[in-house]
């Protein structure tokens, strides 16, 4: 018998922090595996900002670089404008790009850096016990929302992939799930494309995954399941919001 | 022959294979529990099991593998 | 060795080249944009990276991103700009990076003013940002010396694996003197046991991170860092000692404000009073025994800033207030004049 299904190189083996039916877990093994088939794990840098995925330099097996709240962008930009030939990708919370790194997010956009951002939207602050985060949706309950989020005292959510997408620096915008199988294959594809496009040159790429978070949700893990399908993905619609196939930058310009 | 085996200490027992799984032969266990007491999952009739990973896809642990 | 006639902040940028800078993160404020501006004409063209970034957070930020790669990175601002990049710095600090940081201070609190100012010393060489931790601070007293400084900013922070500040002001920035630049090896230090550049399959991966959640590691990765600054202490500091041997009353100054001070000094002396200057060229490490060899003789003490009074606190602890020592200043971006300072000495010297 051989092998069919088993954990990827790019992914250390050792036990997560993340709470039980975490999805970053699924997250962090879809991108390991994208790694792997490129056979990038060698010149990879990834940059983990401040959240729960903080400490994912202990999970991946390439180079790490942990950054402060929200600067997992201009740390990356700081990587690939030196290392060019190098992968670069940043893993990051709603809470970091959306609300303190927004500068960040849109500068790096609208550069047309060429990273790739995976952009994890579980609504909520996991890591500091489930504040609301800049995506959390009208009437949701969090410990800084105790009554639902009013759009009045707290305005609305921020939709980051239909934001990004027009920015001309952007080349590629998904928002995918990983709330089921098939959506999990449309989610390790959509990665896989993003760093085929950092590859080419083509600029700035993001991946908005759809996340759960059953801890802070007060959920069990297949109820989070089930809200992200319910809740999330109706007022985060799913889809490709930009794809510059040619790339975002004039022919004979290029990134370089 | 298709095998699913669960690396039962690396389990949290989310559960979120036992939805995944197409012939309804992945359930949590009632008695045992790994180190950190978790009850892991086990697959009940490894014959009917088809190789598919659909548990595997789902688990955030990395805690299924699967042979064929 | 050619020399040619360049404004500070020019110089500062061509220095950071000429030492191996390899890219450079920058935003406009007065008084050092020139930097930035010379920084984007020069930098392509000598294989390096200039890019002006969305704020002076993100520009520190992209220099810990070079850095943890190993690449010699820089960024400049002034004093409110290096407020906002005081977390950045921090985080360079904790995660144990070279990278050097150009203040050329303007007046403060708040917007404050765009005239020279040395009111920032405390943020320097206090607290730059949050934690147990320090960098080398650099108080250039010329353009020449803006030049050497920065050099050797670079050759410190990848020997100590720390961030190195040159602290200038407005008057230096914007002034233009001679000067000639040194031959550097810029990569004179390997840094492949610890930079994220990609392990290429060959070692085991590189982790850049100051998060450590177990108190006992956080405090050792201090330790460790406390063990190189004792390290520098012992070695690293340089002060000027000018009319020392025999004064009276020894004047302390640095950067443009000891140059107004050592005019005084000098008429003074025409006056036959036997006026001194202690400078400090390390801000931190504080040149504690040279200022004790120099205050050896003296009656009393004279700390003259462009501030409020700062460094006085570290002349009084240097010397363990055994001698009296005062403060004179301008602040707010007022310079201070040779016959203001030349007015204390005869105050003090009345005194004594």
């Amino acid at each position: 018998m051989s092998v069919v299904f088993e954990r990827p190189h790019a992914l250390i083996d050792v036990p997560t922090h993340y709470c039980p039916g975490c999805t970053h877990g699924i997250v962090h093994r879809i991108l390991a595996e994208v790694i792997d088939e490129m056979g990038i794990e060698g010149n990879t840098i990834g940059v983990c900002p401040v959240g729960c995925s903080v400490m994912a330099y202990d999970y991946f097996n390439c180079d790490m670089i942990e950054a402060a709240h929200g600067r997992a962008p201009a740390v990356a930009t700081g990587v690939k404008r030196t290392n060019p030939d190098k992968f670069v990708f940043t893993y990051q919370g709603d809470g970091d790009l959306a609300a303190i790194g927004t500068a960040e997010t849109v500068h790096s956009a609208t550069r047309g850096e060429n990273i790739v951002v995976i952009f994890i939207n579980n609504t909520i602050y996991g890591m500091t016990g489930g504040q609301m985060a800049p995506t959390t949706l009208p009437g949701q309950v969090t410990q800084t929302t105790p009554f639902g989020r009013s759009p009045q005292l707290a305005g609305y959510p921020v939709k980051v992939c239909e934001m990004l997408s027009q920015l001309t620096g952007t080349a590629y915008a998904e928002r995918v799930a990983v709330d089921s199988v098939p959506h999990i294959k449309a989610a390790k594809k959509a990665i896989r494309k993003a760093f085929e496009n950092q590859k080419a040159g083509k600029g700035f790429s993001i991946v908005e995954v759809l996340s759960t978070c059953p801890t802070n949700w007060g959920l069990t893990p297949l109820e989070a399941i089930k809200r992200l399908q319910d809740e999330m993905i109706p007022y985060y619609p799913l889809g490709v919001y930009k794809d510059v196939e040619e790339g975002v930058f004039p022919a004979e310009g290029g990134n370089e | 022959m298709a095998k699913m085996t669960v690396i039962t200490e690396r389990c949290k027992g989310c559960g979120l294979c036992t939805a995944a799984c197409p012939k309804k032969i992945v359930a949590l266990q009632k008695e045992k529990r790994n180190k950190k007491g978790y009850f892991y999952a086990e697959c009940t009739d490894q014959e009917a099991c088809i190789s598919c990973a659909m548990c595997a896809t789902m688990c955030p642990d990395c805690a299924i593998v699967i042979e064929k | 060795m050619e020399r040619n006639l360049m404004k500070g902040n020019e110089a500062l940028a061509e220095a950071a080249i000429r030492a191996g800078c390899k890219c450079f993160f920058g935003y406009p404020i007065t008084p050092q944009t020139e930097l930035a501006a010379y920084m984007a004409k020069r930098m392509h063209k000598a294989g390096g990276v200039f890019l002006q970034a969305e704020s002076e957070i993100a520009a520190i930020n992209m220099v810990l991103g070079a850095a943890s790669t190993g690449v010699r990175a820089m960024t400049s601002s002034s004093s409110p700009g290096i407020s906002l990049k005081s977390e950045g710095v921090s985080y360079i600090a904790g995660s144990d990076l070279p990278a050097v940081i150009i203040n050329v201070e303007r007046g403060g609190p708040g917007l404050g003013g765009i005239q020279p100012s040395q009111a920032d010393y405390w943020q320097a060489t206090k607290a730059l940002g949050h934690g147990d931790f320090q960098l080398l601070v650099y108080a250039p007293a010329s353009v020449q010396e803006m030049v050497d400084y920065v050099v050797k900013a670079f050759d410190r922070a990848d020997k100590y694996r720390m961030p190195a500040m040159i602290l200038a002001d407005g008057l230096l920035g914007q002034m233009m003197e001679p000067v000639s630049f040194p031959e550097i090896n810029p990569d004179a230090y390997d840094k492949s046991g610890w930079a994220a550049n990609g392990h290429n399959n060959a070692r085991d991966h590189h982790i850049i991170n100051s998060l450590y959640l177990q108190p006992d590691e956080l405090e050792r990765s201090i330790i460790d860092r406390y063990k190189r600054y004792e390290i520098i202490k012992e070695t690293e500091t340089e002060a000027e000692l000018y009319l020392t041997e025999d004064c009276d009353i020894l004047l302390c100054a640095f950067g443009a404000t000891a140059r107004v001070v050592k005019s005084a000094v000098n008429t003074a002396r025409e006056q036959g009073i036997k006026a001194g200057l202690f400078r400090p060229k390390t801000l931190w490490p504080f040149p504690v025994k040279e200022i004790n060899e120099a205050a050896k003789n003296a009656k009393a003490l004279l700390s003259v800033e462009m501030s409020m009074g700062q460094m006085v606190d570290d002349i009084k602890l240097a010397i363990n207030c055994s001698k009296p020592v005062e403060f004179f200043g301008r602040t707010g971006g007022v310079i201070p004049t040779p016959a203001e300072v030349l007015a204390e000495i005869k105050r003090i010297g009345g005194t004594l």
